[in-house]
């Protein structure tokens, strides 16, 4: 289920614009890696890069390669929803759908490939997405609620669960923490450790202490300079990337020493 | 010495800004009554003029379709068909229009390059700037030629539906006819507030649909359309409300008569407004305040329908 991103030599442009500069990285299944980086450094732009996402955008363009297995992503005759059904997105603002119950919600993916769902087959793909976001327990007894009636920590797990729900090989979250309180905060990193039984997964995160908690492996992203490109510094197993980094720069930002 | 200053100047700044907050709230009041008290006015001076005419009335006014009014004694009239016709009118231009609103403005924020978006943007207001009297005279004119052979077209392949039956009016001076100028009338407005709903899906939710991996179809399935329902359904209310009163359009175009008719192709029908401009200039005896009462009968029949709408877009409040 969980499948391998191969990146080589990609360069992101919004227009004439060069934002991200010639990233290759390897992502294995079943692990998670973090994305750190300044501000601007490009890390948002890369990740939606890896499901087409930034295709959204009017403009942005990417040069190079990216592979899911074997599978070119960016190849004529692929279609970006095809990537997205298979490759899965959880943004910073909790966005559940405010016209749909919780219910709806986790369904809502679900029912686009599969128009024609029993109810009890509806029931089950709920339950077991609500359980794999660890958030069935909480709500199981209102799920015709809104989903905007929930707190926003609870709001980002129903993201999760109706990412999981059309059962995505990679699952990717652009700071999915940043908008929750500590307690919620624990709650996802939970999730995100087991949620890698399954899925490969890529995070982006400003907090150097959730890239140590939930990561395997971590990639640091930096600024060559104002208007300059953002690029990958480093990428490595995050133990070392935390204890003894390879470049200088790397160290500087770990230990917050900037220049 | 300038602490003291400071100190005195700030607390004369805090209450100026507490007198604009008084006098801003006294207005905003007062508008509020105002609006209140000239939709009373207006309803009481309804009821006060018809008030002569419906108690010499020899008919039910509310279920007799006769208009029998030019007299001092004994008139007999009755709103029903006018009601009737008012209605349909306006259900006929509601039905064609709305679908047409929304897939315009859908296809301008959703799927026009940007130019052709911006023209099209500026077509449609200029569409709702065009007075009514040129519609009408646009539909009496132009179209009403064009479409009395698709009317028999109609009538020939459809006419075992009772709305189509025959025999069909050869002027094409129709219900249908009405109902498609009023359409045409409605749907800048209906179109103008679905593009601005529309425009204001966050695009967070828009995201979210299409990181599920829905096309752009199902994205406006999952996440636009549901968001803007009620702006849709304020507009067409606001749409509603205009064809229900529209006058001149209806009055140029209509060949009218009293009566209650499902024949969207035949002659006949008519409605309150249209009914009330041609009849006005020639009233005598009761029938000013015949009219009058008709009219009153369309005020009751607007303030219906938007309560109606309100209803509907605060269903599910929650949910919004
Ligand atoms: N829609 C856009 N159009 C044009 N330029 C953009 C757009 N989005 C981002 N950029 C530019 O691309 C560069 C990278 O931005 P990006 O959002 O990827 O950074 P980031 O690393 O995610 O930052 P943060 O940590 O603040 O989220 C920045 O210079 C930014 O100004
Ligand atoms: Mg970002």
């Amino acid at each position: 289920m969980a499948k391998r991103i191969d990146v080589s030599g990609l360069h992101v442009y919004y227009g004439d614009f060069l934002a991200v500069e010639d990233v290759s990285m390897t992502i294995e299944p079943r692990s998670v890696t973090a994305f750190i980086g300044s501000s601007g450094c490009g890390k948002s732009t890369f990740l939606r890069t890896l499901n087409r996402m930034h295709e959204v955008t009017p403009g942005a363009r990417v040069e190079g390669k990216v592979l899911l297995d074997d599978q070119d992503i960016y190849a004529p005759d692929v279609d970006p929803v095809e990537v997205r059904r298979e490759v899965g997105m959880v943004f910073q603002r909790p966005n559940p759908f405010p016209t749909m119950s919780i219910y709806d919600n986790v369904i809502a993916g679900y029912k686009l490939n599969n128009r024609r769902l029993r109810k009890s087959e509806a029931d089950e793909i709920v339950e077991r997405s609500l359980r794999g976001a660890n958030l069935w327990e909480e709500v199981k007894d209102r799920l015709d609620r809104p989903g905007a009636s929930l707190s926003g920590g609870q709001q980002q797990r129903l993201c999760i669960a109706r990412a999981i729900a059309v059962e995505p090989s990679v699952l990717l979250m652009d700071e999915p923490c940043s908008a929750l309180d500590p307690i919620s905060t624990l709650a996802i990193e939970d999730l995100i450790s087991q949620l890698k039984e399954n899925y490969t997964i890529v995070i982006v995160t400003h907090n150097m202490q959730q890239a140590a908690r939930v990561s395997d492996v971590t990639a640091f992203f930096n600024l060559a300079g104002t208007g300059k490109p953002g690029k990958l510094i480093e990428i490595g197993e995050t133990n070392k990337i935390f204890t003894k980094p390879e470049k200088k720069e790397t160290e500087n930002y770990i230990t917050g020493r900037f220049g | 010495m300038t602490t003291t200053d400071l100190s005195t100047t700030g607390r004369a700044q805090r209450q100026r800004r507490r007198l604009g907050d008084v006098l801003f709230a006294a207005g905003a009041q007062g508008s509020g009554i105002l609006i209140l008290a000239i939709l009373a006015g207006v309803a009481a001076f309804l009821i006060l003029q018809s008030f002569d005419s419906l108690a010499a009335n020899q008919a039910n006014f509310l279920t007799s379709s006769e208009w029998d009014a030019n007299t001092r004694e004994e008139p007999s009239f009755g709103v029903a068909a006018l009601a009737f016709g008012t209605v349909l009118a306006a259900a006929i231009a509601l039905v064609l229009a709305t679908p047409v609103a929304i897939g315009i403005a859908l296809f301008i924020v959703f799927y026009a390059p940007r130019r052709i978006a911006a023209i099209l943007g500026y077509l449609v207001d200029l569409l709702a700037a065009i007075p009514s009297v040129v519609y009408g005279l646009w539909g009496i004119g132009w179209l009403v030629v064009q479409l009395a052979p698709f009317y028999a077209w109609l009538e020939t392949y459809f006419g075992w539906i009772p709305l189509f039956a025959g025999p069909v009016s050869t002027t094409g001076r129709t219900m249908l006819s009405a109902g498609i100028v009023l359409a045409v009338m409605i749907l800048p407005i209906i179109t103008a507030m679905t593009r601005d709903v529309f425009l204001q899906v966050p695009q967070s939710h828009r995201e979210a649909a299409l990181a599920l991996g829905a096309t752009r179809w199902e994205m406006i399935r999952m996440a636009v359309l549901p968001f803007g329902r009620p702006g849709i359904i304020g507009g067409a209310m606001l749409g509603l409300g205009r064809a229900l009163g529209e006058t001149m359009a209806v009055a140029m175009i209509l060949s009218p008569s009293l009566v209650i008719s499902w024949f969207l192709l035949q002659s006949g029908n008519q409605t309150i407004a249209a009914h009330i401009a041609l009849q006005y200039p020639e009233a005598t005896g009761y029938g000013v305040s015949a009219l009058i009462a008709a009219g009153l009968v369309l005020f009751a029949i607007t303030l219906a329908v938007n309560m109606v709408a309100r209803f509907v877009v605060s269903r599910r409040k929650e949910f919004a």
